[in-house]
C-alpha cells in the first residue's frame, strides 16, 4: 500500500471510528439522548426529511446562496487582487487591513443589512461574499506574487500579448494559489450564509436546525447539522484531492 | 562614381550584412532612490552565425547587456540593433532567449512545453509536430516526452528550455548562464549539445557565463567585462574550428585562453567585491 493511500485509510478510520464510538456512547446512554442522538437515527432521520421533501426548499434556498455568493466573491476577489498586484502603492496601503481583515467581527452588521435590504436572501449573500472575498484577495496575490519573473520573461521572448500571457502562463503558474482561495471562499461562503440564517432569517438549513433547536426537535436539528457536515466535508475533501493532485504534478523532483 | 568608391561602399555593405546585432554607445542606468549605473558605454557587433561569449564579475552587467539585444529592457542611450532593424520595446522576430532559471511550465508535459511557443503562434500542427519531435529527438527527451518538468532533473529541464527555443527557429539566441545550477561533468556535456545546436542551426549564439572554461571552450570570441559599470575590456579570440568540442579542453591552447581570461578578469572580480589592491 502505497504512503498516499494509507493517509487517506486511517483518515477514514478515524472518521468511521468517531462515528461508532459516539453511536455507542449514546445506545449506552453514556450520552444522555436528549443531548445527542445516535448518528445512526440522525442518519435514518436525515433520510426521511429527504424523501419527504420537507428539507428541499431550505436545501435549495441555502445552496443558491451560498453559490451565489461564492461566484460574486471569487470574480470580485480576483479582479480586486489582480487590481491590488498591479498597484504597489495600494498594496502597501491595504495589505495591513487585509492582514486584520478576519478579525472584524461582521455579523454585527448582519441587523443593519436586513434593515437596507430587507429579510431575504441578499443580507445572506453580502455576509457570504464580505466573508470570502477577503480570502480571495489574499490567494490571488499570494499567487500573483510567487509567479516566477523568469516565466514573464519567456512570455516576452515568444511574443506573446499581454491577454494571452495572464491566460496561459500567469494564470497557471498561480494556479495552485487561486485554487486554495477557491476553497476558502467556498468555505467562507458556506459559514457566513448558515450562520446568518441562524441568526435571522425566513429560510434555509441555518434557519431550519434553529428553529428545530428553539422546539426541541433533536431528530430534526442532528439530521440537518449532520447533512451540512457531510456537504461541508464532502466538497471540502473532493476540492483537497484535486488540489494534492495538481501539486503532486507540479512539486519539483 | 569611381570604381574605388563602388568598391569600398560594396565591402561595408557586405561587411554590415555580416553582422547580426549591433550595439552603439549603449549605457544602462537604473532609475530609483539609488540611481544604478550598471552598463556601458559599450559597442558590440555580433556577426552572423558567430558563438560569442561574455564573461565578467558577479554584477557587471552581463544579464542587462543580454536584456538590452532581446529588447527586454531599452537602453538609457545608444542604439542596439537587430538585423539592421533597431530593438526598441518589443522582442524583434528570431531572437530566442535560455535564462539560468528553470522556465519550464510545470503543468505541461515536456512535449506540451516544446510545444507552447509554437501553439501560442499559430503555426500550423502538423509542422508544429515535426518541430517538437525534432527538438525533442535532438536534445536527447524522447523517453520523457509524456513527463512533467518535476520528474526531471535540473538539467534536463534546462534541455526542455533549449528546445522550446529551438522549435521556434531563432536566428540569434541568447543564452543567460543557461547551464549555472548544473554540476561541472553535466555542464560540459550541456555544452557538447550546445555546440551541435550551433553547428545544425547556422543561428548567431550569445553566451552570459560565468564560468571561464565554458566560455573558452565553446566560443569563437570571448568579450571581457568590466566590473559594474560593466564596459568591455576585451575581446578574445579562440581560433578553434567549427567541429569544436568539450575535448577541447585537453588542448593546450584552451589552457592559454583560460589563463588569458583570468588574467584580465581577476582585477575586475577583486574590484566587483571591493577586496583592497584591486
Amino acid at each position: 500500500m502505497s504512503r498516499q493511500a494509507a493517509i487517506g485509510w486511517t483518515r477514514v478510520a478515524v472518521i468511521v471510528g468517531s462515528i461508532l464510538l459516539i453511536e455507542a456512547l449514546c445506545r449506552l446512554k453514556i450520552i444522555n439522548p436528549l443531548t445527542l442522538i445516535p448518528p445512526s437515527e440522525m442518519a435514518a432521520s436525515l433520510w426521511e426529511l429527504i424523501v419527504t421533501g420537507k428539507v428541499t426548499d431550505d436545501i435549495a434556498q441555502t445552496f443558491s446562496t451560498v453559490a451565489i455568493a461564492f461566484v460574486l466573491s471569487v470574480v470580485t476577489g480576483f479582479i480586486l487582487g489582480a487590481v491590488i498586484h498591479a498597484l504597489p502603492r495600494v498594496r502597501r496601503a491595504v495589505d495591513p487591513l487585509l492582514a486584520s481583515y478576519y478579525s472584524i467581527p461582521f455579523f454585527v452588521f448582519y441587523p443593519l443589512l436586513i434593515a437596507l435590504f430587507g429579510l431575504n436572501t441578499i443580507p445572506l449573500i453580502v455576509i457570504g461574499f464580505v466573508f470570502a472575498t477577503a480570502a480571495m484577495v489574499i490567494s490571488t496575490l499570494n499567487g500573483l506574487d510567487r509567479v516566477p519573473r523568469v516565466l514573464s520573461k519567456t512570455t516576452r521572448v515568444l511574443r506573446m500579448s499581454s491577454s494571452s500571457s495572464v491566460l496561459f502562463v500567469t494564470l497557471p503558474a498561480a494556479a495552485p494559489y487561486l485554487f486554495t482561495g477557491l476553497k476558502l471562499a467556498l468555505a467562507y461562503s458556506f459559514i457566513g450564509v448558515i450562520a446568518g440564517e441562524f441568526i435571522l432569517s425566513g429560510g434555509g438549513l441555518g434557519y431550519s436546525i434553529a428553529y428545530a433547536y428553539n422546539n426541541f426537535d433533536n431528530q430534526t436539528m442532528y439530521a440537518l447539522m449532520m447533512f451540512v457536515l457531510v456537504i461541508a466535508t464532502v466538497m471540502n475533501g473532493a476540492l483537497h484531492v484535486f488540489e494534492q493532485r495538481m501539486l503532486r504534478r507540479r512539486a519539483r523532483a | 562614381m569611381s570604381a574605388g568608391v563602388a568598391v569600398a561602399q560594396a565591402q561595408t555593405a557586405t561587411a554590415q550584412a555580416k553582422v547580426h546585432a549591433r550595439l552603439r554607445g549603449v549605457t544602462r542606468v537604473f532609475e530609483g532612490k539609488l540611481s544604478v549605473h550598471a552598463l556601458g558605454p559599450l559597442d558590440l557587433d555580433l556577426p552572423r552565425g558567430e558563438f560569442f561569449s561574455v564573461v565578467g564579475p558577479s554584477g557587471c552587467g552581463k544579464s542587462t547587456l543580454m536584456d538590452l539585444i532581446a529588447g527586454l529592457s531599452p537602453p538609457t542611450e545608444g542604439t542596439v540593433t537587430f538585423e539592421d532593424k533597431p530593438v526598441a520595446g518589443e522582442v524583434p522576430d528570431g531572437i530566442g532567449a535560455v535564462f539560468q532559471e528553470d522556465a519550464s511550465f510545470p503543468w505541461l508535459t515536456v512535449r506540451d512545453n516544446i510545444a507552447f511557443g509554437l501553439r501560442r503562434a499559430g503555426v500550423d500542427p502538423a509542422e508544429t509536430q515535426r518541430r517538437v519531435e525534432y527538438a525533442i529527438g535532438f536534445m536527447g527527451l524522447r523517453e520523457f516526452a509524456t513527463a512533467y518538468p518535476a520528474q526531471l532533473s535540473g538539467g534536463m529541464r534546462q534541455r526542455v528550455c533549449i528546445a522550446r527555443t529551438l522549435v521556434m527557429q531563432p536566428r540569434l539566441i541568447l543564452l543567460d548562464e543557461p547551464f549555472g545550477a548544473l554540476d561541472q561533468q553535466t555542464r560540459l556535456l550541456m555544452g557538447d549539445e550546445l555546440l551541435r545546436l550551433w553547428r545544425e542551426t547556422g543561428a548567431t549564439v550569445m553566451l552570459i557565463t560565468h564560468a571561464l572554461d565554458e566560455a573558452a571552450m565553446l566560443s569563437d570570441r570571448v568579450g571581457v567585462m568590466s566590473a559594474r559599470p560593466g564596459r568591455f575590456i576585451d575581446v578574445i579570440t579562440t581560433g578553434w574550428s567549427r567541429e569544436r568540442d568539450s575535448n577541447i579542453v585537453a588542448d593546450p591552447a584552451f589552457g592559454v585562453v583560460t589563463a588569458r581570461l583570468w588574467s584580465l578578469l581577476r582585477g575586475e572580480s577583486l574590484k566587483a567585491i571591493g577586496a583592497k589592491g584591486a
